[in-house]
């Protein structure tokens, strides 16, 4: 076996520049190999830097430390051998799938008659005989997305890179879409020796690919590499398959080790009133309450079985657990989630008592929102202005983060009552609207 | 059974989409050609052919006028092409070229023609082509700015991960510029095209007739025909000037718009089927036509060859740590634009302090609070009589059909033509021109006002609407609730064209003559005309800047805010 890998990322480091002058750090310490005969997997939610990645071997961006090699050949800028397939499929619609497909080529500038033979060969392959003439307005979104992989195809690139390429279609024809691919791939009738496929959809990870790379946050770093040898085609309902899903649940729900970042506040950097928080609605957080708290659950569920049960994927339902962990209403650990009895008690109360409940909460573990408060009640007028607040927060963190901190405590202060605010002169007040 | 054709070997040989293509043609060359016949002849020659009111001239008038609308047309969209291009792939040059171009958007039009007529004359000397060039030039001012603005806004808009296919496939700026970048622009500026077109009708007699010193260069055209009907108050011709307007307009039309609107429909980036495209039998027959079709196809070829032609040359994306460069450049940079900025104050600043006085001043910044008086009034009375027809249109699709065009034409329908009748009427019953030359300067500009609140109103959701119905929400309470809130952000988006429209209207409106007789409204406008008629360039500058000045600090503290407002709470989405 050839010995140079494909890809190798040697200690890759990505930062953004933040508008204050300091950094936003998206990947760090990032050491990987692909090798030939492979679909690895970048698994993790979003945030975890897996497309920033992706990005960096494409080559349309460039890392502030570390190398990434191309063949042994550092990548400057957009190699020949590398091709990418999109999650909005990225098609130009001003130009037929043939035109399409052929861009790639004309870009190389190869002559006429071969690149009409080589487009019409991709489009056969991928199954879009006949629609040679058609406007990407006129495909469903499966047919698209097979536009997608012809034109990327088409280049013969030794690597194709996959941004989510079936996150944006219906359940059913993704799966066919998937099917179809791992066919041509293991019949060997694509001109590809390597795939790197991004996503956040577990089971699609373990269908798929050959390694998984499981993707932390803050900073964006690889967590875990789990092999998937399970022969193709594989079936979701087979025990190792549901076993390897199992594993790398208990793998992103991990606590992290070390005593650098304590305990619950792990995905919620800082502490204190610096916590970035989720948008996460409260129909979102009572609906998670009360289905871990129904039958079959009652109050301990494993992860991978509610979120197939309620039909969600991990990048919605982890921020909702982890939202519920922060406020104390559930415990999240090893591919579980376990409510505590003040989680229970919620999931079973009537409305206003579950509002009781909440705003209790509220102000003793989300630190702002106990800071509106303390600030309303201390003040005679019972009001303030937001932008006081936004101020505070913007000390701890970027624009962005603080407008949308805000909007959560918000969101959650109206539901608890705990407060409320009128978004037409950015007032927060005590009192009700008459 | 098959049926039998006996000429079947024709229909091979031509169809007959390909015989009306070869008519209209043809026809266009001759039609254009006639009116670039001329161009060369020394200027006297102007002098020794004067315009002639006879309507048998009209036609060739009216070509000489297209050819320089289109000219100036294609000038718009080469500047355009290149001008917005460089505002925004350049972040550097970004900073500077557009706020550049928001205040040529504020320039009135008659500054631009007094300023740099001089010059375009000087460039052939004795010769009519210079003329033909200030009139050109004239109207590309009134042309360009929204086309650029509006490809600006495109560019800065492409979906990240179109661009990101295009640099991952390896495509050169040069092919991506025409594969992604125009293709994107495209429909967002045809329309802006369109709305130019109307906005060059509206000064089409302004740039015809330049005055140069005390002497005025007519050239053949539409414009000048009016100008001259007005100055020997000919009605009949006047009459005969608004038929020939009808008809280019109809023309253009439907031979220019249509077609190019059904077909950008195709670049549009939102995939929803459903949306019926617009037709046009102008563009079935360009794509019927083989002819036509060779056209095209030889464009693609001259696209992609040209493509083949510029290699792409590999340079890698920046890094983000490396700061200090840029830093350096960045600073260089900001002292040139310093020095330019200084420089041009000083020659400003000097060049009026010497010619005129603070009183001057003081005086032209008085006719501008009048004129902008008279513009918020006017916008306001135009709201009140517009919105509401505008969204019981709407609500109507079949009823906006036919609606849509005749306001088109009216928003192109220049203001001097009703110089007859604000002049007569007047003179005839005593009125104050101060108050009843107004509505000649909304004349133009109103249209824009009902064009948007009509889109506003049609694209209230059905679901919206049958709500209302459920609840019975009607009358007053409807109007409150539903459809002024709908249309309110559509409907400042049309009342910020209708008041720079009408800031530059000024111009012609407060200032009406009928043969001898001057009505004029004291207001900044006619001070601009006053100054470009005398030739007094100290005052022209005077007027051009304080008007630009107004234009520039309503926009940032009224318009600008106002617009976001809307779109932040209003918008439908």
């Amino acid at each position: 076996m050839n010995t140079v890998p494909l890809v190798q990322c040697s200690e890759v480091r990505k930062a953004f520049p933040k508008p204050d002058g300091s950094e936003l750090l998206v990947l760090d310490g990032m050491n990987l190999q692909i090798f030939e005969g492979q679909i690895v997997g970048l698994l993790g939610r979003s945030g975890s830097g897996k497309s920033t990645l992706l990005r960096l071997i494409a080559g349309l961006a460039m890392p502030s430390a570390g190398k990434v090699d191309y063949l042994g050949q550092p990548v400057h800028g957009p190699a020949p051998g590398i091709a990418m397939v999109f999650q909005s499929f990225a098609l130009f619609p001003w130009l037929t799938v043939f035109e399409n497909v052929a861009l790639g080529l004309e870009a190389q500038r190869m002559p006429k008659l071969e690149i009409r033979k080589r487009s019409l060969a991709a489009i056969d392959l991928i199954g879009l005989d006949g629609f040679e003439s058609a406007y990407p307005r006129e495909l469903s979104g499966g047919m698209r997305q097979r536009v997608g992989f012809a034109r990327a195809l088409v280049v013969h690139p030794n690597i194709l890179l996959m941004d989510e390429p079936f996150s944006a279609l219906d359940v059913l024809t993704a799966e066919t879409l998937r099917t179809d691919f791992l066919d041509l791939w293991g019949e060997g009738r694509m001109p590809i020796k390597g795939v790197i496929l991004v996503t956040h959809n577990i089971e699609e990870a373990v269908l798929m690919c050959d390694r998984v790379l499981v993707f932390g946050s803050n900073p964006g770093r690889i967590l875990s590499e789990i092999k998937v040898a399970l022969p193709q085609p594989r079936n979701r309902l087979d025990p190792s398959f549901r076993e390897l899903v199992e594993r790398i649940y208990v793998v992103m729900t991990a606590k992290p080790v070390g005593p650098a970042t304590a305990g619950r506040h792990e995905r919620f950097p800082g502490l204190g009133i610096g916590s970035v928080l989720p948008q996460v609605s409260s129909n979102l957080l009572s609906g998670l309450m009360e289905a871990v708290a129904a039958a079959p659950f009652n109050g301990t569920a494993d992860l991978p079985k509610i979120a197939t049960d309620l039909q969600m994927e991990i990048d919605e339902l982890f921020p909702v657990a982890e939202t519920l962990q922060m406020l104390r209403f559930a415990e999240v650990e090893g591919g579980d989630i376990k409510l505590t009895d003040e989680g229970k008690a919620f999931a079973h109360a009537a409305l206003d008592e579950r509002k009781r409940i909440f705003m209790r909460h509220l102000l003793a573990y989300v630190p702002i929102s106990a800071h509106i408060r303390r600030v309303l009640d201390e003040r005679a007028s019972h009001s303030a202005r937001k932008s006081r607040f936004v101020d505070e927060l913007e000390d701890f963190m970027s624009e962005e983060d603080a407008e949308n901190t805000m909007r959560a405590a918000i969101r959650w202060g109206r539901y608890a009552e705990a407060y409320a605010y009128d978004d037409e002169n950015l007032m927060f007040s005590l009192e009700n609207p008459t | 059974m098959a049926k039998f054709e006996p000429f079947g070997f024709l229909r091979e040989l031509a169809s007959p989409w390909d015989m009306a293509a070869f008519v209209v043609v043809i026809g266009l060359i001759a039609f254009l050609g006639g009116a670039a016949h001329g161009f060369f002849a020394p200027l006297t020659a102007l002098a020794a052919q004067p315009l002639s009111l006879d309507p048998v001239h009209l036609p060739e008038y009216a070509a000489r006028t297209t050819f320089r609308m289109l000219a100036a047309l294609f000038l718009s969209l080469i500047f355009t092409l290149t001008y917005a291009t460089w505002a925004a792939k350049s972040e550097r040059a970004g900073k500077l070229l557009v706020p550049i171009l928001d205040v040529l958007q504020s320039v009135p039009i008659l500054g631009f023609i007094s300023i740099t007529s001089v010059f375009f004359l000087s460039l052939a000397p004795g010769r009519v082509i210079g003329a033909e060039f200030v009139a050109i030039f004239a109207i590309f001012t009134s042309q360009a700015w929204n086309m650029a603005f509006s490809f600006y806004q495109s560019l800065r808009t492409i979906p990240t991960e179109l661009s990101e296919a295009a640099e991952s496939f390896r495509l050169s700026p040069w092919m991506r510029f025409w594969q992604l970048d125009v293709p994107f622009g495209m429909p967002a500026l045809v329309w802006n095209m369109m709305l130019s077109m109307s906005g060059g009708w509206f000064f089409v007699v302004a740039s015809e007739s330049i005055s140069v010193g005390h002497s005025t260069v007519a050239l053949p055209g539409v414009g000048s025909y009016i100008a001259l009907a007005i100055q020997e108050k000919n009605l009949n011709a006047i009459g005969w000037a608004i038929l020939t307007m009808l008809i280019v307009i109809l023309l253009y039309d439907q031979l220019l718009f249509r077609p190019l609107v059904a077909w950008v429909d195709r670049f549009r980036v939102e995939q929803e089927p459903g949306v019926r495209a617009p037709d046009s039998w102008a563009l079935t027959m360009m794509r019927r036509s083989r002819l036509i079709q060779a056209a095209t196809i030889a464009f693609h070829a001259a696209v992609l060859r040209t493509s083949r032609a510029v290699k792409r040359r590999d340079t890698p994306p920046p890094a983000d740590t490396d700061t200090s460069h840029t830093g350096s450049a960045d600073l260089f940079w900001v002292l040139v634009v310093a020095a330019a900025v200084v420089l041009g104050l000083w020659h400003l600043v000097a060049g009026l302090i010497t010619a005129t006085s603070l009183a001057e001043a003081l005086h032209v910044c008085g006719l501008a609070i009048i004129t902008m008086l008279r513009v918020f009034l006017l916008i306001a009375l135009a709201s009140l009589i517009w919105v509401p027809i505008g969204i019981w249109v709407g609500m109507r699709p079949q009823v906006a059909q036919y609606v849509q065009p005749v306001a088109q034409f009216m928003a192109a329908f220049p203001a001097n033509l009703l110089f007859p009748i604000a002049v007569y009427g007047i003179v005839a019953w005593k009125l104050n021109p101060d108050i009843y030359l107004s509505p000649l300067m909304i004349l133009g500009t109103q249209w824009y006002i009902l064009f948007n609140v009509i889109a506003g109103a049609s694209s209230i959701p059905a679901e919206m609407r049958f709500v209302t119905a459920n609840f019975g929400v009607n009358g007053w309470l409807w109007w409150r609730k539903v459809a002024l809130p709908a249309v309110l952000p559509f409907y400042v988006t049309g009342a910020i064209t209708a008041s720079g429209g009408s800031w530059n209207a000024a111009q012609v409106a407060e200032l009406a003559t009928w043969g001898n007789t001057e009505v004029r409204a004291r207001g900044l406008g006619s001070y601009i005309a006053d100054a470009a008629a005398a030739g007094d360039f100290h005052q022209i500058v005077l007027g051009v800047g304080v008007m630009s000045l107004f234009v520039v600090i309503i926009n940032r503290i009224f318009w600008r805010p106002l617009y976001y407002y809307a779109e932040r709470k209003y918008r439908l989405t």
